[in-house]
């Protein structure tokens, strides 16, 4: 997968989620979840469906690494690009 | 009898909402009931394929966010759509309310066995790898989740909680709330039972274990109670909420007031899982006729708990003849034969499908009786079309379930 298409990715599983959310706005630099509705069950929706999509784990001490959207995309390419 | 009959003790259903197989409020379940409108369906479900079911169609979006949705149950949902209907209904505005002194008391036939079925499916896909498992389970499995997800959605910050009650969940809902109004713990009560139970194959499953789930070539005529060919169950899902209040207060807002609840009763088998127990049933209803003050013959309805199993409707007859006599002035009906077996809804449902009669003297029939079974012979049975009556005062409401046990609600025609 591209950096493109991860974040692309991101997104949708984001969208998802929070389906009454509008991302379409949604700042790479900003923590998410200043941005939109996303309380901690709804992060650990992400981290499950990173698991089950692709098989990957995140650690509970890499959370924060998924704070934003560009933070997502840089943490996530080196265990993506091969997808 | 009550200990006292003054205005502050006598409670009163001022609201109702619900969602059925066959309508999505009072009004439309009620025209479905007089019109002989059956809500069953066939419905593909999992490990079982088709069965027979009543599904509800109303719009979840009216109150619920997608988020809410998705994270929250169908049973949540349920009680949700039928707790704010029912607020709608009694012309409440949630806003001018005193939230800390709303409760919400919702029966329950079971919970969870939906969510733990499709959180067990999820990791069999996974090699039943438990990292799979939802954290969503918990807060969903809860018993308390029906009635907290309606707190949730509402902003109610009074009592919340589910009774679990097999079967006779939808009138023990009632019954509490009308005691805790009593008790002064709350001043409005939102009371009544949910039931999510077609999402669980294992509920079809155990049925039909049973020797007890209904089947027929045509859905609609599936449930058929007291017919000589009845063979079992329809399961149903969907739910049932009242607002109800004291008189007092129903009287000072100039409420448009359903009925008054003036007697009620819960009691035990204490004798089997599964078969009831006709001489509890007779107590129960006794107990409930007492409690109001009134007789056998002062009762104009009885809304019969009758599921369509075999042993369950026998035993119900024989009991309803013992109490009201072999031929009873009272004009008899079933509910569950329009809609199949809502479990936990099932007793408030019934309760309401029948309200609407203190004022259109319509008794809604018992439909899909081709042939009586001769072992329940029950005089003045309304079958198959709705039946005119000159009064109806009192109605008395059935419901019972497994483990033993037995509840009754009656409910009088409002005067002041």
């Amino acid at each position: 997968m591209t950096k493109e298409q991860i974040k692309n990715t991101i997104l949708e599983i984001i969208a998802q989620i929070i389906p009454d959310e509008d991302l379409s706005n949604l700042k790479g630099n900003i923590p998410i979840r200043e941005q939109v509705e996303l309380d901690s069950m709804d992060f650990l929706d992400i981290i499950m469906e990173l698991r089950k999509r692709y098989g990957i784990e995140v650690p509970e001490s890499d959370y924060v690494q998924l704070a934003t959207l560009d933070g997502s995309v840089a943490y996530l390419e080196p265990r993506m690009k091969k997808l | 009898m009550f200990p006292s009959k003054s205005d502050g003790t006598r409670v009163v259903i001022t609201g109702v909402g619900l969602t059925a197989p066959n309508g999505n409020n009072l009004p439309d379940f009620r025209r479905s009931l007089l019109a002989g409108k059956s809500g069953i369906q066939k419905l593909n479900i999992r490990y079982m394929g088709e069965v027979l079911a009543g599904l509800c169609n109303f719009d979840q979006l009216k109150y619920q966010k997608k988020k809410e949705l998705r994270r929250g149950t169908r049973a949540g949902s349920i009680a949700i759509y039928c707790a704010q209907e029912a607020i709608a209904d009694a012309r409440l505005d949630l806003a001018c309310l005193d939230k800390s002194r709303i409760g919400v008391y919702l029966g329950i036939t079971e919970h969870g066995t939906v969510e733990t079925e499709n959180e067990v499916y999820t990791i069999k896909q996974f090699d039943y790898d438990v990292k799979y498992w939802s954290h969503h389970h918990n807060p969903r499995v809860v018993a308390n989740n029906p009635a907290g997800e309606v707190t949730l959605n509402m902003g109610i910050t009074g009592p919340h909680y589910t009774l679990g009650a097999a079967c006779a969940g939808g009138n023990i809902g009632l019954i509490h709330g009308l005691q805790m109004l009593l008790l002064n713990e709350v001043d409005l009560a939102l009371a009544g039972g949910v039931s999510e139970s077609t999402g669980s194959f294992g509920i079809f499953a155990g049925f039909k274990s049973e020797g007890a789930l209904a089947s027929h070539p045509d859905p609609q005529k599936a449930c058929r109670p007291f017919d000589r060919d009845r063979n079992g169950v329809v399961v149903s899902e969907g739910g049932c909420v009242f607002v109800l209040e004291r008189l007092s207060d129903a009287i000072k807002r100039v409420a448009k007031i359903y009925g008054e609840v003036v007697g009620y009763a819960i009691s035990s088998d204490a004798s089997d899982f599964i078969f009831p127990d006709r001489e509890r049933q007779v107590q129960c209803m006794r107990l409930a006729l007492n409690k109001a003050g009134i007789s056998p013959e002062d009762i104009d309805i009885i809304s019969t708990h009758g599921t369509g199993t075999v042993e369950g409707d026998i035993v119900e007859c024989q009991a309803i003849s013992e109490v009201f006599g072999a031929h009873p002035r009272a004009y008899i009906n079933n509910t569950k034969s329009f809609i199949g077996h809502a479990m936990g809804a099932a007793g408030a449902l019934e309760l309401a499908g029948n309200l609407p009669s203190f004022e259109d003297l319509l008794v809604h029939p018992t439909i899909n009786l081709d042939h009586l079974d001769p072992r329940c012979p029950l005089d003045n049975l309304v079958v198959n079309e709705p039946k005119k009556i000159d009064n109806v005062n009192y109605i008395l409401n059935n419901s019972f379930g497994m483990l033993g046990i037995n509840s009754v609600v009656i409910v009088k025609r409002f005067e002041e």
